[in-house]
């Protein structure tokens, strides 16, 4: 790109035709598999019904908190590619209420979901040692409290943002400032918060089970989720401006290799977690990865295995796919479909022991994108699509610098 | 030797020295718009585009990293199989002598470990290194290339090199000034 280039006409471009677009096929796929829900709701029982929904539940959520990591991230460290992607991490963190929303019906069911939240659990001594911190009223205080401090990041670093677009151009200084002060203490926050969210709402599932890195697990997770997702929609609205001003194949090189390493970074906390539980062998751990390494959901680990790292990796490190949009996007897609799988394969042989991955789990996902994704086009586009006003974006962006 | 090379077999090339490193790229994008390909560049600190104005697109490199990975790799699993498994089985705490899990973090650091050194061998061999005598030094104000001044070079070999014309054509790109080199 030139010089000649007018911050104020950026910020006012939308590509109404490809948001559109994008946002109708999200939509179509959406009401798709809320349709299939619908028809799930009578077919399945309850139970089912709320293990497929936890699963889309943290799939979408994952997206949610990934952006909001990625967000107060590139403001930390600056880059070109934050700067890209950083109105769509920002449109993601702000669908946060309505996960909160979403959240009630998990709430409402604890018994249903929870081993510890029935009465049974009174006759299990470990789980009578563990009720100070997994009874009900503390979980739903703790939940309040995640949103709280999620939301409250989110909506404080998007009205920074949004002040930014709509005031004149300033040098560095105290205005981009506060993005960093904030965000610094913010991923201290992240990272407790969503440490203690994925041992509530997942690990509890089992709640004799325990692992010190599954925080760490879900963050890499969610992390890996949201690149993909990001490079889907940098490359579906890369056809119009603003976006096709700001993405060139150097863009997308950059997120192949954020992706490519996040793949590695998800298998290396998964073997971390895998290598000191086998290496342990104790018994209150080893069923967890019996239940999901043998037997019925054997199949499934080798899926994950293959599909989660080796392919996405090897794919990964051709440098002239990282650099080919269209092409990283269908990695893109696939990564996603895999942390779905993923998804399956941790939460699901809680419950399931005789069979595994159930229909209603992947249209549960679907018909979750319907309100995320309409909440989340309707938040991209009713911003700009690019900090052009961020004091560094013309030295980073607009002049291929570093 | 053809007749070709042992016309000009006393010159390696010509060599153009810049003030800055704006110049300098400005010059290597014309010289190669101007269809030269046997060029080299010369600057006391990397320059970010200056291979590509060079047209230095070719990645070498890459294919020996990825050998060298999978050969650690294969050395690291087969070196834990053969001790473990074949050679001397131990049983330990009664798991099983080909224990996977524990077998991929030596896995992993030989894959690492046989890929960087294959990167760094590679590079060096592939740039000719180590190479105590190169004819740009025969340029007087040479040395100062690791300091202050940019240099760009046109070798003879060159297939559109031509001694007055090569000349003519760097002196239009406006450097410091234009040195003859001899091999």
């Amino acid at each position: 790109m030139t010089s000649d280039w007018k911050p104020a006409e950026m910020l006012k471009e939308r590509p109404t035709a490809d948001l559109s677009r994008l946002s109708s096929r999200g939509l179509l796929l959406g009401g798709v598999g809320a349709a299939a829900c619908a028809a799930g709701y009578v077919m399945v029982d309850s139970l089912q019904f709320l293990q497929s929904y936890l699963i889309a539940y943290m799939f979408w959520i994952g997206l949610s908190l990934g952006s909001l990591a990625l967000l107060m991230i590139q403001h930390l460290s600056g880059g070109a590619w934050g700067l890209v992607g950083r109105r769509v991490f920002e449109a993601a963190t702000r669908t946060l209420p309505l996960m909160a929303v979403l959240f009630i019906p998990i709430a409402l069911n604890l018994e249903t979901l929870f081993l510890w939240a029935r009465p049974e659990a009174a006759t299990d001594p470990v789980l009578v040692a563990k009720a100070a911190y997994l009874n009900p009223n503390f979980f739903y205080g703790r939940a309040v409290l995640y949103f709280a401090i999620w939301i409250g990041l989110a909506f404080t670093l998007s009205r920074w943002s949004k002040a930014q677009d709509e005031t004149a151009p300033v040098g560095p200084g105290p205005l981009d400032r506060r993005f960093r002060v904030l965000s610094g203490p913010g991923l201290v926050l992240f990272m407790l918060t969503v440490t203690f969210m994925s041992v509530d709402w997942v690990m509890s599932l089992d709640p004799h089970f325990y692992s010190t890195i599954f925080g760490v697990l879900t963050v890499g997770g969610q992390g890996l989720a949201t690149l993909a997702f990001t490079i889907l929609v940098l490359q579906g609205l890369s056809g119009s401006k603003p976006i096709s001003d700001v993405t060139s194949a150097e863009r997308f090189h950059d997120y192949g290799k954020l992706m490519l390493a996040f793949v590695m970074l998800w298998a290396y906390f998964n073997v971390s977690q895998l290598l000191i539980i086998w290496s342990a062998n104790l018994p209150e751990e080893i069923p967890w990865y019996i239940e999901r390494l043998q037997g019925h959901w054997a199949p499934w680990a080798v899926v994950v295995l293959l599909g989660h790292f080796v392919a996405p990796f090897v794919l990964l490190l051709s440098r002239d796919l990282k650099r080919h949009g269209r092409m990283l996007s269908r990695v893109a897609l696939f990564v996603l479909v895999m942390r779905v799988v993923d998804l399956v394969w941790t939460i699901g042989p809680v419950f399931r022991h005789e069979s595994t991955v159930h229909w209603l789990d992947f249209a549960m996902v679907l018909g979750m994108a319907l309100p995320w994704l309409f909440l989340f086009y309707r938040n991209l586009g009713s911003r700009a699509l690019v900090p052009a006003n961020d004091p560094y974006f013309e030295e980073a962006v607009i002049n291929e610098g570093h | 030797m053809d007749h070709q090379a042992q016309s000009s077999s006393q010159v390696y090339g010509l060599m153009a020295e810049f003030d800055s490193a704006q110049a300098l790229l400005e010059a290597a994008q014309k010289v190669r718009g101007a269809g030269y390909t046997r060029t080299d560049a010369y600057s006391p600190m990397p320059i970010h585009g200056l291979a590509e104005a060079l047209g230095m697109t070719e990645r070498k490199v890459a294919p020996f990293v990825l050998a060298g990975g999978l050969i650690g790799c294969m050395t690291g699993y087969g070196l834990q199989f053969w001790t473990s498994v074949i050679d001397y089985p131990m049983n330990i705490g009664g798991r099983p002598f080909h224990s996977w899990v524990s077998f991929i973090p030596v896995t992993f650091e030989l894959t690492i470990l046989f890929a960087a050194f294959s990167a760094g061998i590679s590079m060096i061999v592939l740039n000719g290194l180590p190479q105590p005598y190169h004819p740009v030094f025969n340029a007087k104000r040479f040395s100062t290339a690791s300091q202050s001044s940019f240099f760009l070079a046109i070798e003879a070999a060159d297939p559109k090199f031509d001694a007055g014309q090569t000349a003519a054509f760097l002196a239009s790109l406006h450097p410091r000034e234009v040195v003859s080199v001899d091999e």
